[in-house]
């Protein structure tokens, strides 16, 4: 699969009119409205929108945990209709479970899929190595700091060797120097081993650090408001004016939007 | 590290020692109050002499009450270890599958929330009714006593399983069953032991109160038969060998809590 910028053809991830509404106690909440996506493989994609402004259901309605109300997605070729282990998830809050260590964590998703104990702790080891948690395969999330647990989230997710990687503000919650290890990090460990990417953030730096493609998403109900490529080389610099550029940008159409 | 270490063992000495000193000055007071100040007669508050005494008669005599202390103590464990064995491996399932399966909920709960106000105690009269004085009837008012704990704490532990644990999983393709399995149980063990210690200390106080009613053998009988013949001594002897054999039991649990329950508590 080479990547000479003429895959359009390679559409990984299509979502067509896309419409989400919940209902709770009679009231009827449009979350997202006609939402049309496409993301080619192995692109690194950026959600970005101000907070609760229904980037995490779009990504849900991705991932499978919501279906849409209108509409349709469609990953790889086939309607998404559940979670499936072609879309790993990375959460907002740590979503490792407090019971496994961290290997027992990165081998869950081999594991319940049955892949023998030999080839399933290899490929986690290999995981834990490439984020940097080398010796620390039998700690227990609690003994862990929050930049070292979503390291071992984005571990657990690629362990299950997903098509795509869904990540819903992974970095949210971390200091701010934690993050800026964090985002270089992902960056390398995405160059490394390649996958068709959707993250979520509402930090224009963050996005602008990660992105191929920038979606720019509007308040609920949710509407893509604009899209930005970024074409920067890699890896980027934060206080490159090019950089600095895009970012403001990136707010000038944010503040149209209010 | 190590100076760290130093500082734990140090903390430890310390609580150790306090707590020694507590239970020293009890025995001395206690000991005063008797030996010294005869403030009561012995047969009402023996001295802590006498008490040491008569549990080193108690271990080779069977008078007054039928057995010896080794025999009562025999006596009650069996009964005690029976209905708690049997109230966990009923109570814990069916609290694990009432939190999990929603029409297990709906076709238990109801049926449940009315037993769970009754007293144990009053279960008692019914039990002698239907199996007698024996181990039957003891050991089916501990089944009820260590039951309804088990099956509250499963519960209690299944519904913290955290929507996002069971997302990760299903994004793993984890069936439901998988689910309860890899995720849910693991997520409740610490409530599940939490049950089953509760559930351990009820039932052995549920014990006693059915032996003093219905038995001729056990820690609860021999205290219930040396009141009426005025051996506060013996009764002691029985209420210290019921709060050693106790905490012998919750520590026992602790440790297998310890070793099997990894990554900490969970609120």
């Amino acid at each position: 699969m080479e990547c000479d910028g003429r895959v359009k053809e390679n559409r990984m991830i299509v979502a067509k009119d896309v419409k989400k509404t919940f209902e709770s106690m009679g009231n009827v909440n449009e979350v997202v409205e006609k939402v049309s996506l496409e993301v080619k493989e192995n692109e690194f994609v950026v959600l970005f929108g101000p907070g609760q402004c229904g980037k995490t259901t779009l990504l849900n309605l991705i991932a499978g945990l919501e279906l849409p109300t209108e509409g349709k997605v469609f990953v790889n070729g086939k309607e998404v209709t559940g979670p499936g282990p072609d879309r790993g998830v990375v959460y907002q809050t740590t979503a490792l479970f407090p019971f496994c260590s961290v290997m027992g964590n990165v081998e869950f998703g081999p594991k319940s899929r049955g892949i023998d104990k030999k080839t399933r702790r290899e490929r986690a080891q290999y995981f834990i190595d490439l984020v940097g948690l080398t010796g620390f395969e039998k700690s227990f999330p609690n003994r862990l700091s929050g930049g070292m647990r979503q390291r071992v989230g984005i571990a657990r997710a690629y362990a299950n060797n997903p098509k795509v990687m869904l990540m819903d503000e992974p970095f949210g919650h971390l200091d701010a120097q934690t993050r800026y290890m964090m985002e270089e990090e992902l960056q390398n460990i995405w160059q490394k081993e390649k996958r068709t990417c959707v993250f979520v953030t509402n930090n224009s730096e963050e996005a602008v650090y990660l992105a191929d493609r920038i979606v720019i998403l509007t308040n609920t109900p949710t509407q893509i408001k604009a899209e930005i490529e970024v074409n920067l080389p890699r890896p980027r610099k934060y206080s490159d004016p090019e950089f600095l550029k895009i970012r403001r940008q990136i707010e000038d159409i944010c503040e149209e939007t209010l | 590290m190590s100076e760290f270490e130093k500082k734990r063992r140090k903390d430890k000495m310390k609580i150790t020692a306090i707590s020694g000193i507590s239970l020293c000055c009890f025995f001395i007071i206690w000991y005063v109050c008797t030996a010294i100040l005869h403030l009561k007669p012995d047969y009402i508050l023996p001295s802590p002499i006498q008490v040491l005494q008569a549990f080193y008669e108690k271990l080779g005599t069977k008078a007054p009450d039928g057995a010896t202390l080794f025999g009562h103590i025999v006596a009650s464990l069996k009964v005690a270890f029976t209905g708690y064995l049997l109230g966990a491996l009923f109570g814990v399932p069916l609290g694990i599958a009432m939190a999990w399966f929603r029409r297990v909920d709906m076709l238990v709960t109801p049926l449940f929330d009315l037993i769970r106000p009754v007293p144990t105690i009053a279960w008692i009269p019914l039990m002698i009714l239907w199996f007698g004085i024996g181990l039957g009837a003891k050991a089916a008012i501990i089944f009820v006593s260590a039951f309804v704990p088990c099956v509250i704490n499963s519960y209690a532990g299944i519904k913290q399983t955290k929507a996002v644990h069971l997302w990760v999983a299903q994004t793993f393709g984890a069936s439901r069953k998988e689910m309860l399995f890899t995720v849910a149980i693991p997520t409740a063990l610490p409530m599940i032991f939490t049950g089953l210690r509760i559930s351990l200390g009820t039932a052995w106080m549920t014990l006693c109160a059915a032996e003093m009613l219905a038995s001729n053998k056990g820690l609860g009988y021999m205290i219930q038969l040396n009141r009426t013949i005025a051996r506060a001594d013996l009764i002691i002897v029985a209420m210290l060998t019921i709060g050693i054999i106790g905490t012998i039991m919750t520590g026992v649990l602790n440790k297998l809590e310890g070793k099997l329950v990894k990554g900490g508590r969970r609120s």
